[in-house]
C-alpha cells in the first residue's frame, strides 16, 4: 500500500470511532487493494476473486475490533485476506476430493473462451443443444462470470443444482466437441 | 450482491467500536475463569494448612513464580495471536526462559544430592496426581480463554489454541501451588510443567476446530 498506508489507517481509525463517511471511504479503497491482492493469488480461479473480496471485507468489518492502531494496517489486512484465501482453497480441496475433477473439462472450455469470437459462437451453437438446467448455469457462470450464488438467484435454481448443471453440462459439451 | 452495495451496507452499520475491546474481553473472561478455578480448588482440595509457614520459605515463592512467569508469557502470546498479522516477537523466548531457569535449578539441586536420594526429589509424593490435578483445575480458565479468543480473529488456530491452553494450565498450576506440599525444584520442573502442557496440547488440538471465523 506504500504511501497510502497512513491515509488508509487514518480513515480506519476514524471509522472505528464512528465516522461512517471515513469508514465508507476506507472500505472502498481496501476493496480495490484486496481485489489486486487476491487476483494475483487466484490466477487459476478468477471467478472466485470478487466473492473472496466480499468475504474478506465482511471479515474486516466483523473483526474490526481486533485492529490495534499501533499495528501496521497492511499486516492486519493481509493476514485476514490470507486467512480467507486459505479457507477458500481448503473448502475447494475438500469439494474436489468428493467430486470428479472438474478442472480438465474447465481447462478445455477456458481455452475456447479466450479464442476468437467465432469459436465462442460454435460453443454457443453446441450450448443450445443442452437442456436449460445445464445450459443456463454455464452461460451465467462461464460466459457472464457470475458466481454460483448469483447464478442460483438469477435462474431460481439451488446452488448445488447450479454446480451439478455446470459439471454435467461441461462434460456433455466436451463429448459433443470430441464428436464434431 | 455487488461489492459497492456490500460496502455501503457495512458502512451504514459502522457504529463506533469500543476502544480496547480486546483487552476488556480478556479481562472479563480471565476474571471469571480465575474465579472458577479458585472455586474448584476450594471445593476439591482446600488450601494447605501450613500455608503461613510455607510462605516463609524462598522455594515456596519460586514455586509460585514459575507458573506466574508462564502465565504472563502465555497472556502476551494469547493477545497477539488474537490479532491478525500481529508478530509474536520475543514471546517464545519469554516462555522458554522460566522453563530453562527451573531446569537449571533442578539440575543444581540434583547434583548436590546423594544419588540414592535423587529419585525422591523427582517423584515426590504426588507425581501421579499432580499433572492431572493441574489440568483439572485449569478447566474453567480453559473454557474462558477459548471463549474470549472465539470472539476475536486468530489466524493461526492451532498455535492460538495452544497458547490459550498454556494460559489456563499456568493459572491452574498457580492455584494448585497453594495446596501442593511438594517443594523440590526437580518435581516442579517436571510435573508442574507437564500439568500445564496437558491443556496446552488439548488447546492446540481443539483450536483449528473451535476457533474458525
Amino acid at each position: 500500500m506504500g504511501a497510502s498506508e497512513d491515509w488508509l489507517r487514518d480513515l480506519l481509525v476514524r471509522g472505528l470511532a464512528g465516522d461512517a463517511a471515513a469508514y465508507h471511504e476506507c472500505l472502498k479503497a481496501l476493496s480495490a487493494h484486496l481485489r489486486a491482492f487476491l487476483r494475483r493469488r487466484l490466477v487459476r480461479l478468477p471467478d472466485e476473486v470478487e466473492d473472496l473480496v466480499q468475504e474478506t471485507l465482511l471479515a474486516i468489518h466483523n473483526q474490526r475490533h481486533t485492529y490495534d492502531a499501533g499495528q501496521p494496517l497492511t499486516a492486519w489486512i493481509h493476514a485476514i485476506a490470507r486467512y480467507k484465501l486459505v479457507d477458500l482453497l481448503r473448502r475447494r480441496a475438500v469439494r474436489e476430493a468428493l467430486n470428479d475433477p472438474l478442472e480438465d473439462e474447465l481447462d478445455l472450455f477456458v481455452a475456447s473462451d479466450t479464442e476468437a469470437a467465432d469459436a465462442r459462437r460454435d460453443v454457443a451453437r453446441l450450448l443450445e443443444r443442452l437442456p436449460d438446467r445445464q445450459r443456463l448455469p454455464i452461460v451465467h457462470m462461464k460466459l457472464e462470470g457470475l458466481s454460483v450464488t448469483e447464478t442460483a438467484r438469477v435462474t431460481g435454481m439451488s446452488e448445488s443444482a447450479v454446480k451439478v448443471g455446470v459439471h454435467r453440462g461441461l462434460r456433455a459439451l466436451a463429448a459433443m466437441i470430441r464428436r464434431e | 450482491m455487488k461489492t459497492e452495495d456490500l460496502i455501503a451496507a457495512l458502512a451504514s452499520r459502522a457504529e463506533a467500536v469500543e476502544p480496547r475491546a480486546l483487552q476488556r474481553r480478556y479481562a472479563m473472561a480471565l476474571g471469571w475463569g480465575a474465579l472458577g478455578t479458585a472455586l474448584l480448588m476450594a471445593i476439591l482440595l482446600g488450601v494447605r494448612p501450613d500455608l503461613a509457614d510455607a510462605a516463609r520459605l524462598p522455594m515456596f515463592w519460586v514455586k509460585l513464580a514459575f507458573p506466574a512467569a508462564l502465565l504472563a508469557g502465555a497472556l502476551f502470546a494469547v493477545v497477539r495471536l488474537s490479532r491478525p498479522g500481529a508478530r509474536l516477537g520475543q514471546v517464545p523466548g519469554a516462555l522458554l526462559a522460566p522453563v530453562l531457569a527451573m531446569w537449571l535449578l533442578a539440575a543444581i539441586v540434583l547434583l548436590g544430592t546423594a544419588p540414592g536420594d535423587r529419585v525422591e526429589l523427582i517423584l515426590g509424593h504426588s507425581w501421579r496426581s499432580c499433572p492431572f490435578t493441574i489440568a483439572l483445575l485449569s478447566v474453567p480458565l480453559f473454557g474462558a480463554a477459548l471463549w474470549a479468543m472465539k470472539g476475536l480473529a486468530p489466524t493461526r488456530a492451532a498455535l492460538a489454541g495452544g497458547a490459550a491452553g498454556l494460559l489456563a494450565g499456568a493459572g491452574g498450576a498457580l492455584v494448585y501451588a497453594m495446596f501442593c506440599q511438594e517443594m523440590a525444584a526437580p518435581f516442579i520442573g517436571i510435573w508442574y510443567l507437564l500439568g500445564m502442557l496437558i491443556p496446552a496440547a488439548l488447546g492446540a488440538l481443539l483450536g483449528p476446530r473451535l476457533l474458525r471465523w
